[in-house]
């Protein structure tokens, strides 16, 4: 046997390793949680490491995964090893492709982290629905179930397609294997050498495309022959599981770890059997083997090669005393009489079964997005094949009491798998570092003991305050748990944030005699009274052992500011007893080093500093023997919200989501919107305070606002004498407002973040005292908390001022308006809300949103709660997203349903004139002729049309009531595609395109953050050049797609760029322009992110330089000026008055590049000021012609190319 | 022929001109150029510990805890295998100019923390370089603290690194203390191999639109030569270590001030990044010729010739001589 070695990694890393080891090209695409594999190969390639024959993989980034198959397809048919990486809707995407691969017998492995396919709802979590979905492409279908087995079938997949021509997916769970962290034995270079056949590699290469042997593949055939030619690739799927086995058989003589198509565990004597697929198959295992020990006689059929489906290696492997089978999928197929899994079983039981009884099978779904699969599930399935009559098509671990398919299982019931396991659970929040810390310190167990290891961590929905709970397992045995540490079984809990005592109940996982850690300011002989009183009757209950330490302090007082990583971290091991204390604190201090290098070797003196002093400052808390005081967890739902808000959201919200009964949830995915203003989160430290004495009532604090925690209302000032006392208020300043009316800017305490972007927009200083501002920053107490929740109820209350009355010109004017979109949770000082704020205050009473995925569709609309809301009256956005690559597309449907019904509409109206109207009556005459242009004209529409409802009940025919039906349409209606430069740029642009050549009256706004943000900031091509991003590890070496010029080459499209940290009144003519304009609108707005390696704290500084930098020029064009023989372009920015090397020196995303490849950063950087000034020159050229009328034969478009061919001749002129 | 040479920190130079901290000196290609020219010596630009502590704390920020705990993203940027922080491309930088000059190098230090001028000299001297410069850069803000506690921190500072490592150190002063020349002989005691007359401070400025304020950093005016002139004459003789100037020293007249009130070397900045290295020689070429014009041997017989202790009218250094100005303005 070879010599190997354990390894501490995921799933996705495993199976990246193989894959980059045995490829010569591989395609990319992000999407979750298969993203990181594409990142893994990414980096290595970039890092110039080699494949197993000394070449370096070529890495390509496409711009959709249907792009990656298609490029994958050309690799392939020119002969070489190519290989991608997928999940759920990126692998459908793939099928089109997949038929042609695996029609042409061409030799590949996909990789997929198999992931729910979006239905009623997007799901980034595991299952198997996409692969189900892509059953019948022809490929073969190999499932791995932890890690290790990623690793190793990642090998046999490549071997066994090279031997046998077929394709293979190769799956494992999204997440609970991809991301699960173990410790695997890796596989050495000689053996994979030894698996892969070269001549297998050389044939490949002969049948590759070649001019030097011509042939013709990929033709078009006829009735005649097509249906032989299908079928003249049997012999090969026929020979493909004997070549699988062989190759497993050929692998476990060079590793020790032997695999079968399907794999039998249990009693040779079983009679009850579960077949079952994935990572819950080593739930399975854990659970049958304990039950065996018991005397059970009980089997487990863990399926390897789910295609080509090979019913008598299946029967072989059932034992002959097989009485009854559970067939579980995870997956659903509505409508079907059964899963896929259990209706293969069923007919190979059927085809080829010689038993003396056929086995009585049945079938149920489990886990669909990652729903735990726990042992308990799998006894209550064993436990309901014993009965006499067992449900077929079950449902397990969750409770279905619509159609009643759920087991009921005892959630009680344990294996004895954790006998002599460790396990351990960590609370905390996802900037404070608790997950590397804990992922740290799996790697250290790992790979200083013997012990076998695993990791998996939970997160909650938000990209700010985010919640982390990590779960950790160490134990002599191999794990097989692929489910979370449950009640009472974690020997170690720790909280690493204070403010979660009284948000979860932690010591529910607690098992007896456990040690509860916890990081808080109070002194150890005080801790016990802030504890939840039930929190110290389970300590006292379980013998709980509490130590305590106040991390910040450490952190503080040796120079390691707020980070409390390796604190925490220190503490664990030094109370946790998992290594001798001195070796553990020797290993974080080693791994201290190994992260930071020599080059951080600051960094690893306060590392080290603040190690050494941690111990001084943890101490044990004497725990009493009975309870003090009643603080108890508090519900974050008050018992007055709305019914489904209290028993579904606010389930959701307390982390009970998996106790919600079916019947709670709406069957078609509608929720109601208004949800966040539920979740008070209180994540602030510190919160904006007024001096109305210096306010100058600008409004641009509410405008810049990421969270839409800071409002504006103007109101009568008689209503001031019932606010309570410290509400603040001030008599209206200007023209466009009444006396008598009152004004106040009030903060949502309970939902500000502390980002403090509206102080820092603030204009306002004291003339005495700079550093004082209108707006400032102050201590966020409990105190105050409480007085500006009753000044924030009190506003709410205060009447909304008339719609219709504001100047929405105006940034004073626009900010009165209610944002119908609140409080997301979207990172702090997010660059992209703002601007959604905006139109929602703008238009959101009137407005439907197509939502592309990504960042703004996880903040819009990842459960339990949406920031979209709605107004008094009721109305708000109604909001959708379907997928990614087509939201364009949404979007114009969407139109096209208003604009149809609309007309509809119209046909009837006119057909019932008479019946509503009489002789004497305008009302219809008045509807048809609607002015709509301003929000005076809206409202006036709305009443007729709440007049015409009136009219239409006392009509008694069918037109009426079809009118009834669809008069809401004849109200103008604001379509909005959003979407970030992921999908405008790159996989949805096709659609873009086609939506914006279609001349209908659809607003898109283009969230540019230039890089696909919510999957961790790969390049998009409006990625600009020297950026270094993920796939662009070396700089993009290509400048950023000007996506405004191409749309302003259609000339009837109204095309803004903005960035309204730098300008926010262009940005607020923009979005009230791009409405105005009734034909396709393009806004692009800049969008500070997190992924450009800045503090967004500085969110408008960055615009700034940007803009200032000619990175970002500001214009808008506009199509209606051409008619009126004005130029349509307008330039709203000044030439770049600063270098571009000022702006880029500010983000980490640029500047990266000078400490890794200075030479090359330089050269991108000159070519980069080039651009901008080219770019800038180019406009004001476009923006600076003569425009008029009186030249017909020089129409818009004939001008705009002249003035291209102008400048590149004279751009090129320069250049040379 | 005409002996230019001098003696400064023990460190035998061709000449006593010296281009001083700037970016000149910290790039090979002007380093080159100013060795072509002639220079004598180099005084890299200063290590500032703050600006490698910023840096590793972005690094730690960006790089190492990118994670904000959300499932689609563990990190938002690529994390390099490696990469070259302040610290490493000055170490990197006093290589390649030992490896590629002949001449001697000095390292310039400015730390906040006593492990951080501790580890940095120890690197510096390790890398290669030939002395050490201190920029001590100290504003004494707090008006509680007396001027005795900072000059015990200069004192300091200089004790503990003395017994880290052996290349000459030199102190960079301000002009700001009470008695320079009690500070520098302190210097001298606790083991200062020269003192480098005088420091120039960036002085933030006060932006009159945002009222916000901004580092700014002048180039120096020749006028502020004659302070720095005054000090090298009045300790040249009294105390018993190198003296550089530096400060305003743009042409050949307050060159050869410096030297004749006793300066081992000066120090030359603004003047080379306004005119280019090539004017180094030019200089040179100037101090030789007044030399030869005034008939003297070498340096080493006009070093110190009009200081206080040689001078015609030594009073003068010492008075205020309000009476002559304003006489005579």
């Amino acid at each position: 046997m070879s010599k190997s070695r354990f390894i501490t990694i995921d799933g996705n890393q495993a199976a990246a390793s193989i894959a980059h080891l045995t490829n010569e090209i591989i395609t990319i695409y992000p999407i979750t949680p298969a993203s990181p594999m594409g990142e893994w190969a990414d980096e290595w390639s970039s890092r110039q490491q080699p494949n197993l024959w000394g070449t370096v993989p070529d890495i390509v980034e496409m711009q959709s995964e249907a792009g990656a198959a298609g490029t994958i397809h050309g690799a392939l048919q020119a002969g070489a090893l190519t290989t991608t990486f997928t999940a759920s809707q990126g692998l459908l995407l793939m099928i089109p492709n997949m038929f042609k691969i695996a029609g042409e017998l061409t030799p590949t492995v996909f990789h997929v982290a198999a992931r729910s396919v979006a239905s009623q709802a997007l799901s980034i979590f595991g299952d198997h629905s996409d692969v189900m979905a892509a059953r019948t492409t022809g490929f073969a279908f190999l499932a791995a179930n932890s890690p290790q087995e990623v690793m190793d079938f990642a090998l046999i997949a490549q071997a066994a397609s090279l031997q046998s021509r077929i394709p293979i997916v190769h799956f494992f769970d999204g997440f609970r294997t991809s991301h699960e962290i173990a410790k695997i034995e890796s596989i050495p270079n000689e053996t994979i050498s030894k698996i892969i056949s070269h001549e297998d590699i050389v044939e490949h290469r002969k049948r590759a495309l070649s001019p030097e042997h011509p042939v013709l593949r990929g033709s078009s055939q006829n009735p005649d022959v097509f249906f032989q030619a299908r079928e003249s690739v049997n012999p090969y799927y026929e020979k493909m599981p004997d070549i699988v086995q062989t190759i497993m058989n050929q692998f476990a003589a060079l590793t020790g770890r032997q695999y079968k198509l399907f794999e039998y565990i249990g009693a040779a004597d079983a009679d009850r059997v579960l077949i079952i697929m994935g990572s819950g198959a080593e739930t399975a295992q854990e659970t049958v083997e304990h039950l065996c020990k018991q005397g059970e006689k009980l089997g487990l059929l863990k399926v390897r090669l789910f295609r080509p489906f090979d019913a008598t290696a299946l029967i072989t492997a059932l034992p002959a005393s097989v009485k009854k089978i559970a067939v579980l999928d995870r997956t659903k197929e509505p409508g079907a009489d059964g899963e896929p899994l259990y209706k293969d079983v069923l007919s190979a039981l059927a085809q080829h079964y010689n038993g003396s009884s056929l086995p009585r099978v049945i079938g149920g779904r489990y886990g669909l997005s990652s729903k735990e699969f726990t042992p308990a599930m799998v006894k209550a399935i064993y436990d309901e094949l014993a009965q006499e009559q067992a449900k077929n098509h079950f449902t397990i671990g969750i409770y279905d009491d619509v159609t009643h398919s759920s087991l009921n299982w005892q959630p009680e019931f344990r294996t004895d798998a954790h006998d002599t396991t460790f396990q351990a659970i960590f609370y905390g929040l996802g900037s404070d570092g608790t997950v590397s810390a804990n992922k740290n310190s799996i790697k250290i167990i790992g790979e200083s003991t013997d012990k076998f290891v695993q990791g998996y961590f939970v997160y909650d929905s938000k990209k700010s305050g985010a919640v982390t709970i990590s779960h950790l397992r160490f134990g002599d045995k191999p794990i097989h748990s692929s489910y979370l540490i449950d009640n009472g079984d974690a020997d170690f809990v720790a909280c690493h944030q204070p403010v979660f005592l009284e948000r979860y109940t932690m010591l529910d996982k607690a098992a007896e005699n456990a040690v509860f850690l916890l990081n808080t300011p109070t002194h150890a002989d005080k801790v016990w009274q802030t504890l939840p009183k039930d929190m110290q009757q389970q300590i006292i209950d379980k013998h709980i052992r509490v130590y305590c330490i106040d991390a910040y302090q450490v952190a503080r007082l040796t120079g390691m500011d707020k980070r409390i990583n390796t604190i925490m971290q220190t503490c664990f091991f030094s109370i946790s007893g998992i290594l001798p204390k001195d070796e553990a604190i020797q290993s974080i201090k080693n791994a201290v080093k190994k992260t930071y290098g020599k080059k951080g070797k600051r960094l690893v003196d306060f590392n080290f500093r603040a190690i050494d002093k941690t111990l001084d400052k943890l101490h044990e808390v004497d725990i009493p023997d009975k309870t003090i005081g009643d603080l108890a967890i508090v519900d974050k739902v008050t018992s007055n919200a709305p019914d489904f808000i209290r028993k579904v959201t606010g389930e959701i919200i307390a982390g009970r989501g998996d106790q919600i009964p079916v019947s709670l949830f709406p069957t078609d995915g509608s929720y109601p919107t208004g949800t966040a203003a539920y979740e008070k989160r209180n994540l602030a430290l510190e919160i904006p305070e007024l001096d109305i004495a210096l306010c100058s009532q600008c409004g641009k604090c509410p405008l810049v606002c990421p969270h839409g925690v800071i409002r504006s209302k103007v109101f009568d000032e008689k209503l001031v004498a019932s606010a309570p006392p410290g509400f603040k208020s001030m008599p209206i300043k200007g023209k466009d407002y009444p006396q008598q009316l009152h004004m106040s800017y009030q903060i949502a305490p309970e939902d500000c973040t502390g980002c403090g972007l509206c102080v820092d927009i603030c204009p306002i200083h004291d003339k005495s005292n700079v550093s004082h501002k209108a707006l400032n920053m102050i201590a966020y107490t409990e105190e105050l908390r409480e007085q500006e929740k009753s000044n924030w109820e009190f506003f709410l209350m205060l009447p909304e001022y008339d719609h219709s009355a504001v100047k929405t010109g105006t940034i004073k004017g626009s900010m009165l308006l209610q944002p119908l979109f609140e409080f997301s949770g979207a990172c702090e000082g997010c660059g992209e809300t703002p601007y959604i704020k905006l139109a929602s205050q703008l238009f959101g009473d009137r407005m439907l949103v197509a939502n592309a995925t990504g960042c703004s569709s996880i903040y819009g609309g990842n459960l339990p709660t949406t920031p979209w809301t709605k107004n008094l009256q009721g109305r708000g956005p109604a909001w959708s997203n379907s997928l990614f690559e087509d939201n364009a597309e949404f979007g114009l449907g969407m139109r096209l349903a208003v604009n149809k019904q609309q007309a509809y509409a119209k046909e009837l109206l006119k057909q019932l004139a008479d019946d509503i109207d009489g002789k004497q009556g305008q009302l219809v005459t008045d509807i048809l002729n609607a002015d709509e242009s301003d929000e005076q004209g809206i409202q006036q529409q709305r009443d007729r049309v709440a007049s015409l409802r009136k009219k239409l009940e006392s009509i008694e025919s069918t037109a009426a009531r079809e009118l009834e039906s669809v008069a809401e349409n004849l109200c103008r209606k604001s379509v909005w595609i959003i979407g970030g430069d992921g999908w405008a740029y790159d996989i949805g642009y096709g659609g873009l395109d086609h939506v914006m050549a279609s001349g209908r009256d659809v607003n898109i706004l283009v969230l540019d953050t230039e890089v696909y943000s919510n999957t961790g900031g790969q390049t998009s091509k409006a990625t600009p050049r020297g950026a270094v991003a993920k796939f662009s590890a070396g700089g993009k070496p290509t400048p950023k797609k000007d996506l405004a010029l191409l749309a302003m080459d259609y000339e009837n499209v109204y095309v803004a760029h903005v960035a309204y940290g730098a300008k926010d009144i262009q940005t607020l003519h923009a979005f009230n322009e791009a409405e105005a304009y009734r034909g396709p609108s393009l806004i692009i707005a800049y969008s500070p992110c997190i992924a450009h390696g800045i503090d967004l704290k500085n969110n408008h500084q960055q615009q700034k330089l940007a803009v200032n930098s000619g990175h970002w020029p500001l214009f808008r064009y506009n199509p209606e000026h051409a008619k009126q023989g004005k130029n349509p372009l307008h330039l709203d920015s000044k030439p770049p008055s600063i270098p571009y090397r000022e702006f880029i020196e500010t983000e980490v995303r640029f500047n990266m590049l000078w400490r890794t490849q200075p030479e090359v950063a330089e050269k991108l950087l000159e070519q980069s000021q080039q651009d901008v000034l080219h770019r800038y020159h180019f406009y004001e050229q476009l923006a600076s012609l003569p425009w008029d009328d009186d030249a017909p034969t020089q129409p818009p478009h004939r001008k705009l190319a002249e003035a291209l061919k102008t400048t590149m001749a004279e751009t090129g002129n320069k250049k040379e | 022929m005409i002996d230019l040479s001098t003696t400064y920190l023990g460190l035998k130079l061709l000449n006593p001109l010296i281009p001083s901290s700037s970016p000149l000196t910290g790039n090979m290609d002007d380093a080159k150029r100013l060795q072509d020219a002639g220079a004598s010596a180099l005084i890299l630009p200063s290590l500032f510990e703050e600006v490698v502590h910023h840096e590793q704390k972005q690094l730690e920020k960006y790089v190492h805890l990118q994670a904000l705990g959300h499932y689609e993203a563990e990190s938002y940027r690529p994390v390099p295998d490696d990469y070259a922080g302040e610290w490493d491309s000055y170490l990197q930088t006093i290589q390649n100019l030992k490896s590629d000059l002949d001449i001697p190098v000095i390292a310039s230090l400015n730390g906040i923390s006593s492990s951080g001028w501790t580890d940095f000299a120890i690197d510096m001297q390790q890398a290669g370089a030939d002395a050490l410069e201190l920029n001590v850069y100290y504003v004494a803000a707090d008006p509680l603290q007396t001027g005795e506690e900072v000059e015990n921190r200069y004192v300091q500072l200089l004790t503990e690194l003395r017994e880290q490592i052996n290349i000459p150190i030199t102190m960079k002063l301000t002009s700001q203390f009470s008695s320079v020349g009690n500070v520098v002989n302190k210097l001298q005691q606790a083991g200062a191999n020269g003192a480098v007359l005088f420091n120039r401070f960036y002085q933030p400025d006060i932006d009159l639109e945002t009222l916000k304020l901004k580092p700014k950093i002048d180039l120096s005016n020749p006028i502020e030569s004659l302070l720095r002139i005054r000090w090298i004459a009045l300790l040249r003789g009294r105390v018993d270590l190198s003296l550089a100037a530096t400060g305003g020293f743009h042409n050949n007249e307050s060159i050869i001030k410096a030297l004749l009130a006793g300066a081992d070397a000066v120090y030359l900045c603004s003047v080379l990044l306004e005119k280019g290295p090539a004017y180094y020689a030019e200089l040179l070429q100037q101090l030789a010729h007044w030399l030869e014009e005034h008939e003297y041997e070498s340096i080493a017989q006009m070093q110190g010739s009009v200081s206080q202790q040689c001078a015609i009218d030594p009073a003068t250094f010492e008075h205020n001589n309000y009476f002559d100005v304003i006489r005579n303005y």
